[in-house]
């Protein structure tokens, strides 16, 4: 029962998180792009006040998967890499916690564009 | 145009602006919402199912996250390379841009269409054409973020 | 010499022939509603080219040749063209290797009334016997290099309009054709700007700039909307179109059912999904070579006012907060 509590918890956290972004692309006509910047940023943020990470624990995948898990990653990373390596931890933090999801991106999307041509719609 | 004419072109500007509110259609928000809330809540349940398999299977809570972030962007990539991402997207709308798998159709989106311009300063330059603002933006708030708990533990 | 009436309208002097049109299309614009009135109807968006911005010119290459075809000439003494790339990059590509003295305009979505307007006034001016004139565009390429790359999974809002792929292109003679349309009047618009910066809202952006022309029109003329059998814009779509009336009809003009717009009768916009109608330099075009051309030479039309319009931002200027002028040009075609 706790693997089908766990799914219930990031479905509906997750897709809370999701309306608000739809809401404001409907509302504000923000640009995707923005929002997910918005995101980021307030995922940062929140994860440094120490918001985010009670959502985490209650939703899992429900706070990580949506961008803002990514900013909280950010947080957690930056706040972690001070705490074990000191002051340049502020550079080298975040980044560090993000590697693994950007060289994803990078190394999939470049395979991605040898293999696929562009589509119209 | 001395100020009176500006005024007076400002006021025209305005009523235009409301003659344009009304004939402009609003999107449908409230299917909008219900779709992005189911879709995106599925993505998010995927993700979770992924969580804990993979926890069973004895990785760390970090390493958990990062795989299932690499499963869904390996996916999301591989939808938008076939070209299906756009229909889904229209769809789902913030439902599949809010999740990791937004980002991961940003860039790769850009790395197929403009590698016409070639490797290096086509698909290489523009790849992060979108996406590049979530790195700038989220590094820069990483950096404050450090920069404050860092002056925080001092003082403490 | 033509007789300038006003400070939008001349009045040409000689007949101007338009000889032949000749109208080639994508897949989705032969889909639609006027999808068996096109000459041609292709089926793949690369049109067999590796990239989309040389479809479009290999598009635009070969609608023109089309159009001389149809006439039967091999070459005309000038072309006038453009379309919405950097640079009119489709028409240049296209007219490299046709050996045409060229000249290359930018209007964004009306340019071909500006085409038509330039090659009335030259060949009526005695620069030229023949003109070709032409405007394309492709969807795939102006997304590209407008909006966002197209593999990007966004919403379009209610508002935009969908740009059409394609080329539509016209020769406009001084030799007498029995039976071709004659465009007897020149209509030139001025830039427009009422303040919107919604680039997914252009329709709205355009209305102002033809209800300026149109207005101005009827009062230099003193004529009325119903002078005309039909009366068309470019790609306005149902917001602009909306817009428009209630604008003409501030300053007391009227329109009815002679009035329609392009970007409305190329797309069914509850199967084809296109929100506000068709955009793009092709939209008027086509709609234009396909349909109403081939109405005034079985006389079903006897007079129309025909009026592209055209958003003239850049991405460069929407990004900088600017918002959008436009513009619109016109021409009075009548069939004898």
């Amino acid at each position: 029962m706790d693997l089908f509590k766990d799914i219930f918890s990031a479905f509906w956290v997750g897709g809370v998180i999701c309306v608000i972004g739809q809401i404001l692309i409907d509302k504000t006509k923000l640009q995707p792009g923005r929002i997910l910047v918005l995101y980021v940023c307030l995922g940062c943020i929140l994860g440094a006040v120490g918001i985010y990470k009670p959502i985490v624990d209650y939703a899992g995948a429900g706070a990580t998967v949506p961008l803002t898990g990514f900013g909280y990653n950010l947080a957690k990373g930056v706040m972690e890499e001070i705490d074990s390596s000191g002051f340049l931890g502020i550079f080298t933090g975040g980044l560090k916690a993000a590697a693994g999801g950007i060289s994803g991106a990078v190394v999939f999307s470049w395979l991605a564009a040898v293999i696929f041509e562009p589509k119209g719609k | 145009m001395d100020s009176s004419q500006y005024k007076k072109q400002y006021e025209k500007q305005k009523e235009y602006d409301k003659m344009v509110k009304m004939a402009s259609p609003n999107s449908p928000i409230f299917m909008d919402c219900v779709k992005a809330f189911v879709t995106g809540g599925l993505i998010c349940a995927f993700g979770q199912i992924l969580k804990n398999y993979f926890s069973s299977m004895g990785l760390s809570q970090d390493d958990t996250g990062l795989a299932v972030s690499l499963i869904l962007i390996a996916i999301a990539v591989l939808l938008t390379g076939l070209g299906w991402f756009g229909k889904i997207g229209k769809f789902c709308g913030a439902g599949t841009v809010v999740p990791i798998t937004g980002f991961a159709n940003s860039v790769a989106s850009p790395a197929i269409e403009f590698k016409k311009e070639g490797w290096v300063f086509g698909l290489g330059a523009k790849m992060f054409q979108v996406a590049d603002p979530v790195i700038v933006y989220g590094t820069t708030t990483s950096v404050a973020v450090g920069i404050i708990y860092y002056i925080v533990g001092l003082v403490r | 010499m033509a007789k300038r009436i006003g400070k939008h309208t001349a009045v040409l002097d000689k007949p101007i022939y338009i000889i032949s049109a000749a109208s080639t299309a994508g897949k989705k614009e032969g889909e639609g509603p006027l999808g068996k009135l096109f000459d041609n109807v292709f089926q793949d968006d690369m049109y067999g080219e590796k990239s989309w911005e040389m479809a479009e010119s290999k598009i635009v290459k070969d609608n023109f040749s089309l159009a001389l075809k149809k006439a039967g000439l091999e070459e005309t003494d000038l072309c006038i063209s453009g379309d919405l790339l950097n640079q009119d990059s489709a028409s240049t590509f296209g007219i490299r290797d046709m050996n045409i003295p060229f000249l290359g305009i930018y209007g964004a979505c009306s340019t071909f009334g500006e085409a038509l307007g330039l090659g009335s006034a030259l060949v009526d001016g005695g620069f030229a016997e023949t003109v070709l004139a032409g405007a394309s565009s492709h969807f795939c390429a102006a997304e590209k290099q407008y909006r966002a790359p197209l593999g990007m999974g966004n919403q379009r809002p209610q508002t935009t309009t969908w740009t059409v792929t394609g080329d539509g292109a016209v020769i406009l003679s001084s030799r007498k054709k029995i039976g071709a349309p004659i465009i007897t009047e020149v209509l030139t618009g001025e830039a427009v700007d009422m303040g919107v910066k919604d680039a997914n809202n252009m329709g709205a952006a355009m209305a102002p700039a033809a209800a300026e022309l149109m207005t101005a029109y009827f009062r230099e003329t003193g004529r009325e909307p119903n002078y005309f059998d039909v009366i068309a814009t470019g790609d306005l779509g149902y917001v602009g179109k909306t817009l428009l009336i209630e604008l003409l009809a501030a300053e007391g003009y009227y329109l009815g059912n002679n009035y329609t717009d392009c970007g409305i009768e190329i797309f069914d916009k509850d199967s084809q999904d296109t929100h506000s109608g068709g955009s793009g330099c092709a939209c008027s075009a086509l709609v234009f070579t396909a349909m109403f051309y081939k109405k005034l030479c079985e006389g079903k039309i006897k007079r129309m006012l025909f009026m592209p319009t055209g958003a003239l931002m850049s991405p460069t200027t929407s990004q900088q907060g600017e918002s959008i002028p436009s513009i619109a040009h016109g021409v009075v075609i009548e069939s004898r």
